[in-house]
């Protein structure tokens, strides 16, 4: 009897091994973090890598909605505090228990990392005050009311204060520091080759499928779908549009999209009488700036064929878009719809607004940045001259790009934008609100866009007691805006996962590549 | 001996300083980093805050002259984007590549020298003009292209070899390489092919060239008259003879590999420091890019002072002190 039992285990065993080799998961991301401290720079690789070690008070779903994280619920107390009621079976991968005193602890590190080339003081530095009630309780108080502390709380993930304290960037690096409460392990990280995850299993969520997970940074795409049709890889982010049909076709592989939240947009030099890139049909400088009309910006979007950027350059992989980001979001305006294309009307505007013989323009774009980027720059500039506006196309490679577009350089550019913290104020306050240095407004406001009334919204938007108060003026701004056409938003991208049959994955609004939302196939 | 080395090395550092003027400068003009790394969300009190903390606010030439002290100390400067040593970051995935680049070199070797003389003796014979005929693909071919083909035919549909990465690795000396486990030996194989495409052409085509003169030539007429066999005159006598340009340009062509295997590693996820180079050249990480090109020159330098010795060891006739460095 003895010995057919001993045969039995050590079939059982070989099995049990079998299937620990079969759950470790090799992943393809397009893009490597280049640190492994998740406060050192505020960047979607290093953002949705940390995300596998370390949890937030508060995640973001795959459409940007709040829930729960660390902290199991919150109140506003006052229009200037917020309460944190944080989860009681928390440990850290160490076994030691997860308190507010972590949370207290991160908000103090996480915008003070040195040389961080873009901190997360962004998210924390309207925090004024941090008041520990009991292990599990925490009040975070601003100078004056503040609506959105749960989304900013979405942003920035909680270290260990036993381990993070007196730790450097360098610490997060090699390991030492890397003790979070998240579902996966950090193991280790072979810079350029490899980072290696092993699961939690004491993770207070649902506990990770696999026993460890390697992600290989493969930045081609065309390599990175060949690793995954040749097996080395089971799941790659962001394939190739144009291999897409393929492997749709491949019956060993499938697909994983969504709508994006990042919108492509046009943003529009309309504040000053002189633009560098419009002058007359002939070429010549012109003393007036037609683009600082409405009617012509109005005629501009008209005269863009959406579905037909969306259906040929994209492949079918875009959304036209009529706002800041897509209608499903939170206070957005879900009855401002995309401008439809009508070429007729168009030159209508353009007529009436003086410019019926039509001028020439310079449209610029980044050539590596987003989805098909210069294509759509091309057809955008085809359907202008169509309309009467003579447009040529200039693309360039990002890192010179970005620096001239914020330099005011150009008069007709093709921008993308994803809000981190997934709402619509975001955009208002960066992108349309009017440049204004001493109170952080309109940063990333390329075209100089400038309407009191709006702005006006905005900052009351900001200071709303409430989140409810907040979201209707933040819709208010968003028809202001879009009244105006400060900017012109063309489309939101689909974002696109590709696997290998038995897994699937949630796919993600914010681009992210979660590791733990890969699972195996039902 | 000695005179030539110095004058070497004094020249050495006037190419250096000229090269990282030239970098500096270059990378400085492009654009600023800043507008990279920063979120789009930080507002304008977090951009300043970055540029100073990157000592971007200062003057250029101030900041040149910073650089220079420090490297002078050795100190390259730290990466923007990593916040490390950029001579670090560099060195620790500088094995990877030098594996990769022997490896190409290696191929070349042994594959171009071979098919060179068998095409330089019988130049007429079917296979030396297929020979020849392929060499002109791996002349022609861009190396990206034939790159993708030979992981969608090796690792995609015949499924052979793996597609990318760099597999199983152990140390030597305390070093990580991949040649001496089976995985990282499989792994290794199609980007070493890859890069050395093109070098085996470039052998293949010199070694030829070189046979047919030297076939020619009365020392090899007189060997054959003095009753030596072809195997002695061709292997011995001959193949002394032609090694002398092929050392040359192999050496040459070393560095290029070492310093330019960036398409290489990009299409098969070779974490060498080809990657890192376009990777910062992208975020305009001057110091990396700055530290590699030094490093790069330096490389070319010793590569060349390397190659002059061994032509005094090939060819007697040479004297290094003569030479004109």
């Amino acid at each position: 009897m003895r010995k057919p039992l001993g045969i039995l285990t050590v079939v059982a065993a070989v099995a049990l091994m079998g299937s620990a080799q079969a759950a470790d998961l090799t992943i393809g991301v397009k893009s490597e973090p280049n640190s492994m401290d998740p406060h050192y720079h505020n960047l979607s690789p290093n953002n949705m890598l940390a995300a596998a070690v370390f949890d937030k008070l508060v995640l973001q779903d795959e459409v940007q909605n709040k829930v729960p994280g660390l902290a199991e619920s919150w109140e506003q107390l006052a229009p200037d505090a917020w309460q944190f009621n944080l989860r009681k079976d928390v440990t850290w991968h160490d076994g030691s228990p997860f308190t507010a005193t972590d949370v207290e602890f991160t908000l103090g590190r996480a915008g003070n990392v040195p040389n961080s080339p873009s901190s997360f003081a962004l998210y924390t530095k309207v925090i004024k005050g941090v008041e520990i009630v009991d292990d599990h309780t925490i009040i975070l108080k601003t100078e004056g009311p503040f609506p959105l502390m749960v989304d900013y709380m979405s942003g920035v993930v909680i270290v260990s204060k036993k381990h993070g304290e007196g730790a450097t960037t360098q610490d997060y690096n090699s390991g030492k520091a890397m003790v979070g409460t998240g579902p996966f392990k950090f193991a280790e990280w072979v810079p350029g080759d490899r980072i290696v995850y092993e699961r939690n299993t004491d993770y207070w969520g649902s506990v990770p499928a696999w026993d460890k997970v390697i992600v290989k940074p493969i930045s081609n795409e065309s390599a990175r779908t060949a690793a995954l049709l040749a097996g080395d890889v089971d799941f790659i982010d962001f394939p190739a549009t144009t291999d897409i049909p393929t492997l749709k076709k491949n019956s060993d592989v499938q697909i994983s999209e969504i709508g994006s939240n990042r919108m492509i947009y046009l943003h529009i030099d309309s504040d000053r009488d002189e633009s560098p890139f419009v002058a007359d049909l002939e070429g010549n400088k012109m003393q007036k700036n037609p683009l600082k009309d409405a009617r012509v910006r109005r005629a501009i979007s008209l005269a863009i064929n959406r579905e037909a950027i969306a259906a040929r350059v994209m492949e079918g992989l875009a959304v036209p878009a009529g706002q800041l980001m897509p209608p499903t979001v939170y206070a957005t305006v879900p009855e401002i719809k995309p401008d439809p294309f009508d070429l007729e009307k168009a030159k209508e505007l353009l007529q009436e607004a003086g410019w019926g013989d039509g001028f020439s323009l310079t449209i610029h774009g980044p050539n590596d940045r987003y989805v098909n980027d210069a294509k759509i720059a091309q057809a955008i500039a085809q359907m202008l001259t169509k309309a009467g506006i003579k447009t040529a196309v200039e693309t360039m490679p990002k890192n010179v790009y970005f620096g001239k577009a914020s330099a005011l350089e150009f008069s007709l550019m093709l921008v993308g934008w994803a809000s981190g913290s997934g709402e619509p104020s975001n955009p208002l306050r960066a992108l349309l609100h009017t440049y204004d240095k001493e109170k952080g407004m309109g940063t990333t406001n390329r075209g100089r866009y400038s309407n009191p009334k709006m702005d006006n919204l905005v900052d009351t938007a900001m200071s709303a007691p409430t989140r409810e108060e907040w979201a209707k003026l933040t819709q208010e701004a968003t028809k202001v805006a879009m009244g105006d056409l400060g900017i012109i938003p063309i489309h939101y991208q689909v974002n696109v996962w590709a696997m290998r049959n038995g897994i699937d994955y949630k796919a993600r609004a914010d681009e992210y590549t979660l590791i733990q939302s890969i699972i195996p196939a039902m | 001996m000695l005179v030539f080395l110095i004058r070497r090395t004094s020249q050495s550092v006037l190419v250096l300083l000229i090269m990282s003027l030239l970098v500096f400068v270059g990378v400085y003009a492009i654009g600023n980093p800043v507008d990279i790394l920063i979120s789009p969300e930080a507002d304008q009190a977090e951009i300043e805050r970055v540029i100073q903390s990157l000592g971007l606010d200062r003057p250029i030439w101030e900041q040149y002259w910073i650089f220079l002290v420090h490297a002078v100390q050795g100190d390259l400067g730290n990466s923007f984007v990593y916040n490390q040593p950029a001579l670090q970051l560099i060195l620790e995935r500088m094995p990877a590549t030098l594996e990769l680049a022997f490896a190409a070199i290696i191929i070349s070797i042994v594959l171009g020298i071979p098919l060179g003389m068998i095409a330089g003796l019988r130049p007429d014979a079917w296979y030396s003009r297929m020979i020849m005929s392929v060499s002109i693909l791996g002349f022609s071919l861009p190396t990206f292209w034939v790159g993708l083909m030979m992981i969608m035919v090796f690792a995609v549909m015949i499924g052979w070899l793996p597609a990318s990465g760099r597999g199983d690795t152990v140390d030597l000396f305390g070093v990580p390489v991949s040649f001496l486990t089976w995985d990282g030996l499989q792994h290794l194989l199609l980007p070493a092919i890859n890069l050395g495409l093109f070098k085996i052409s470039l052998v293949i085509r010199l070694t030829r060239a070189g046979m047919r003169e030297n076939l020619l030539m009365d020392y090899v007429k007189f060997a054959y008259a003095k009753g030596l066999s072809s195997s002695r005159v061709i292997f011995l006598h001959v193949l002394k003879n032609i090694l002398v340009p092929i050392v040359t340009v192999v050496g040459l062509e070393l560095g290029n590999v070492i310093a330019f295997a960036v398409v290489t590693e990009s299409i098969f996820a070779w974490p060498g420091m080809g990657k890192l180079l376009i990777d910062s050249i992208g975020l305009l990480d001057r110091p990396i890019v700055v530290a590699y090109l030094l490093i790069t020159v330096l490389m070319f330098i010793i590569i060349n002072l390397v190659v002059d010795i061994l032509y005094s060891v090939l060819d007697p006739r040479v004297r290094l002190g003569e030479m004109k460095s």
